[in-house]
């Protein structure tokens, strides 16, 4: 094994470690007033730029000279707003649920007066002599290791002093000692696999690029994270972009690249605004460009945007789409590593895999290998969303089983409801039932289980969801994403999902089911591509998990969740409607619900009826009066509406 | 030609002087839809003759990805995520209730130009699902009520008097 001593300063990058301390300590020194408020996209649709406002605001007034800054995400999405306020005399204060008024509050307060408002106080960012609790105190923290979230949240991405003050391109500067054969070394020893879901060792994909005899080799990040569900890449651009143009140069030693690429998608706008200042900067710094730190290396990135195409995360798709033309996987080989992007040897490689180079290199290979499982190294990020109390990005080690990552750390399932099943892997990967729960997270189990890694997207079902109609909502998305290169995928993705539609409108035989099965297996095997080998995996695992629901819809027309509108009526309980209330015929948006005449309770005329369920989350919870009734057959008669009152119908 | 078609041709000859002329044909598309909001005809001919290229394969590129319009947008842009998390929280409530308040599907703009509707697939911000944008402003947690009050809220915008100006009698 090769040994792995600490830095030498041996190029320009110690002065710039000593000048980024310099700024640390501006901000986060003992003397220093900071505020960084968390301001990545999900922050901001939860309200954060009119706290981040607010804060500006308050701070010239009371005149304090506090620098208030905009940082990414921390990963605790059902907290936002937050923000981190750090004063001389206390650690650095995390505050969460924030809205302008508090922020105005805690100012005066904190800054101003010495409360720290521990009411809105979620914890430290370190451990201190306060005995403030840390955010390494919370639960969820017992089972969570952040080494590819290590900084995300903590400065400010547009500030790269920060984020070399915090470690960025400390493995940069190992780099240059190893040089690339050492560095493909310790990649592969690290183990390190494709973060992208494919799981393909990156040592292996970069010694074969090396390896080639053309001289112009490209590397590109791949961000076009196009799984719906995931959101772990677009936080890791909007936090942390200087981890991923770390690895992106590492990368580029390695292969012997001159050019790079950071591919992302059309949906992400702040990820492309602040990856394009994080690129800028790095230019201003030395990082990129001509003679790298003063190495002798030179090397600059650019940004390609994507156009909104799910099909483009695919290698080849990818590299046409930067060309240019349409995204269309092409046959393989030749591999891209052969030739990929212009028809040179070229790298792919997820955000995630990039954002592991650089400690791999600072604390050694060994280190990156010490959690994990024998074949999965490391950890993993997920975004767990859906029916989860807790949502929000979770990075675990390999290894870790579903139960404790859902049950654990998002706290389970919200509102007392059942836990049905769990979605990893966006529209490739599949439905997991209870039963599987135990299932050790990595590569290699997941898959056997019938669902896949993925891109790390998790979301969370419960009884209110109907897997038939999960099934076809994510053929509705292939169908549509297929680029329709390959019958198969073109054609017969069309077909399943013309089939799961007659299910849910309960006019399904069960002749289909079988069908399904049968296109499920011809479009894996006549696809050329990911997108369409794996499309009927949604269908298939919710068969081998869920078939008696399928059964159910056919069968006896009825969805279990109530959820497919055509086998699903809403009735007004009778005994339970508050007479007097109208909270529901407001709600109406077709002026359905009527007043009986006779009984003055209300009642749904079904004719007009689209299901929107307004009705029910407008009945107030001390009357829950209104109901799902599935399947139909199992509706009370209602009256009739009076003649007069029916609206006339335009 | 008409006034618009002038001003797109005009634009597209600077912009293939400047630096990005060596750009790739969807780099070009991306800027020419950000100046003037959707790809029109006259557009995309003209595209394709300073790219020597025909005009098949530069519609053949702008139809294959999701992100070219070929209508302008409305003033205010609507997008409603369809992504998993919100779809399990119910985004298709969310959109058939914008469809019934604006009376215009999937891909359409209202009369007024003022609201157009379009579904985006994921914007990533699946722990506040179900998710709609509104112009740049990604609005979480939606409900059909959330929609009423933005609607509102523009419409209270549109009637509000200039500053200064004196008040309409009838408003008061």
């Amino acid at each position: 094994m090769v040994a792995y001593d600490a830095i030498r300063a041996g190029t320009n990058y110690a002065a710039l470690v000593e000048r980024a301390g310099l700024a640390e300590r501006a901000i986060v020194g003992d003397e220093a007033y900071s505020i960084l408020v968390g301001t990545a996209t999900c922050g901001r649709a939860a309200g954060a730029l009119p706290v981040l406002d607010a804060f500006r605001e308050q701070v010239a007034k009371a005149g304090i000279e506090a620098r208030v800054m905009e940082a990414g995400c921390m990963g605790h999405c059902y907290a936002e707003p937050m923000a981190v306020l750090k004063r001389p005399g206390y650690p650095g204060m995390v505050y969460h649920h924030l809205n302008p008024v508090i922020a105005r509050n805690l100012v005066d307060n904190f800054f101003l007066g010495d409360d720290p408002l521990l009411e809105f106080f979620l914890g430290a960012t370190e451990s201190n002599e306060l005995m403030m609790p840390t955010l390494m105190d919370l639960p969820r923290f017992g089972r969570e290791e952040r080494r590819l979230m290590r900084r995300t949240g903590s400065y400010d991405p547009g500030d790269i002093l920060q984020a070399v003050a915090l470690g960025a391109y400390a493995g940069l500067a190992r780099a240059f000692e190893l040089g690339p054969e050492s560095i493909i070394a310790a990649v592969n020893e690290s183990g390190l696999r494709g973060m992208g879901g494919a799981g393909f060792p990156t040592g292996r994909k970069w010694a074969a690029c090396r390896a080639q005899s053309e001289r112009e080799r490209y590397i590109i990040c791949n961000a076009d994270e196009g799984d719906p569900g995931a959101f772990m890449d677009r936080t890791i651009l909007e936090s942390d972009p200087h981890a991923v143009i770390e690895g992106l140069i590492i990368g580029a030693i390695a292969i012997g690249a001159r050019r790079g690429f950071v591919y992302v998608r059309a949906e992400y706008p702040l990820a492309v605004e602040r990856m394009r200042r994080a690129l800028d900067d790095a230019r201003r710094e030395n990082l990129l460009g001509d003679d790298i730190l003063g190495a002798g290396f030179s090397f600059d990135v650019e940004i390609a945007e994507g156009a909104g195409a799910f099909v483009c995360g695919e290698s080849s798709a990818l590299m046409l789409s930067i060309e240019g033309k349409r995204g269309m996987p092409r046959v393989r080989p030749p591999q891209s590593v052969e030739r990929g992007l212009f028809g040179k040897p070229t790298v792919l490689d997820n955000v995630k895999s990039l954002a592991n180079i650089g400690p791999i290199l600072v604390a050694g290979p060994e280190n990156f290998g010490d959690v994990g499982t024998s074949k999965s190294k490391g950890t993993a990020v997920f975004a767990l969303a859906g029916k989860i109390v807790n949502p929000g990005l979770v990075e675990v080690p390999m290894g870790t089983t579903l139960r404790e990552l859902i049950f654990d750390i998002g706290g389970g399932v919200p509102g007392g409801k059942k836990f049905k099943a769990v979605q990893i892997g966006g529209p490739s990967g599949g439905c997991l039932p209870e039963s599987q729960l135990d299932t050790p997270i990595d590569f290699d189990k997941l898959s056997a289980a019938g669902a896949m890694m993925g891109s790390g997207g998790m979301v969370v079902l419960d009884e209110d969801n109907c897997m038939v109609e999960t099934a076809r909502f994510f053929l509705e998305f292939t169908q549509d994403e297929s680029c329709g290169k390959c019958t198969f995928c073109r054609i017969g993705t069309r077909h399943m999902l013309d089939i799961l539609e007659k299910i849910v409108r309960g006019d399904g035989s069960l002749e289909d089911i079988d069908r399904l099965e049968e296109l499920a297996a011809e479009i894996r095997d006549g696809s050329l591509c990911n997108l369409g080998k794996t499309a009927p995996n949604p269908v298939l695992t919710t068969l081998r998990f869920f078939r008696e629901e399928y059964e159910e819809h056919i069968n006896e027309k009825k969805c279990r969740a109530r959820v497919c509108n055509e086998l699903t009526a809403y009735y007004i309980l009778p005994d339970k409607c508050a007479r007097g209330c109208d909270a529901c015929v407001g709600s109406c948006p077709v002026e359905a619900i009527f007043t009986s005449p006779k009984k003055r309770i209300k009642v749904i005329d079904q004719s007009l009826c689209t299901r929107c369920d307004s009705c029910r989350l407008a009945c107030p919870t001390e009357y829950n009066a209104v109901l799902r009734i599935s399947p139909l057959v199992e509706l009370p008669a209602a009256e009739p509406r009076p003649d007069g009152d029916k609206r006339e119908q335009s | 030609m008409t006034e618009e078609e002038q001003e797109v041709v005009d634009w597209l000859g600077e912009y293939f002087q400047g630096e990005d002329r060596g750009k790739s044909l969807i780099t070009v598309l991306l800027a020419l839809q950000e100046r003037f909001g959707y790809l029109s005809r006259k557009g995309m001919l003209d595209v394709a003759r300073l790219m020597g290229m025909s005009a098949a394969n530069v519609y053949g590129v702008a139809t294959f990805y999701n992100r070219f319009r070929f209508n302008p947008p409305g003033r205010h842009q609507i997008k409603v995520c369809m992504g998993t998390a919100c779809h399990i929280k119910r985004s298709d409530k969310i959109l058939d209730h914008w469809m019934r308040r604006l009376e215009i599907g999937v891909g359409e703009v209202t009369a007024d130009r003022e609201y157009g509707l379009e579904r985006v697939a994921c914007v990533g911000c699946c722990t506040l699902a179900p998710v709609t944008v509104v112009g740049d402003e990604v609005i979480g947690n939606m409900s059909t009520s959330k929609i009423d009050g933005i609607l509102l809220g523009h419409d209270l915008a549109r009637k509000q008097p200039v500053a200064g100006a004196p008040r309409d009698t009838e408003d008061a």
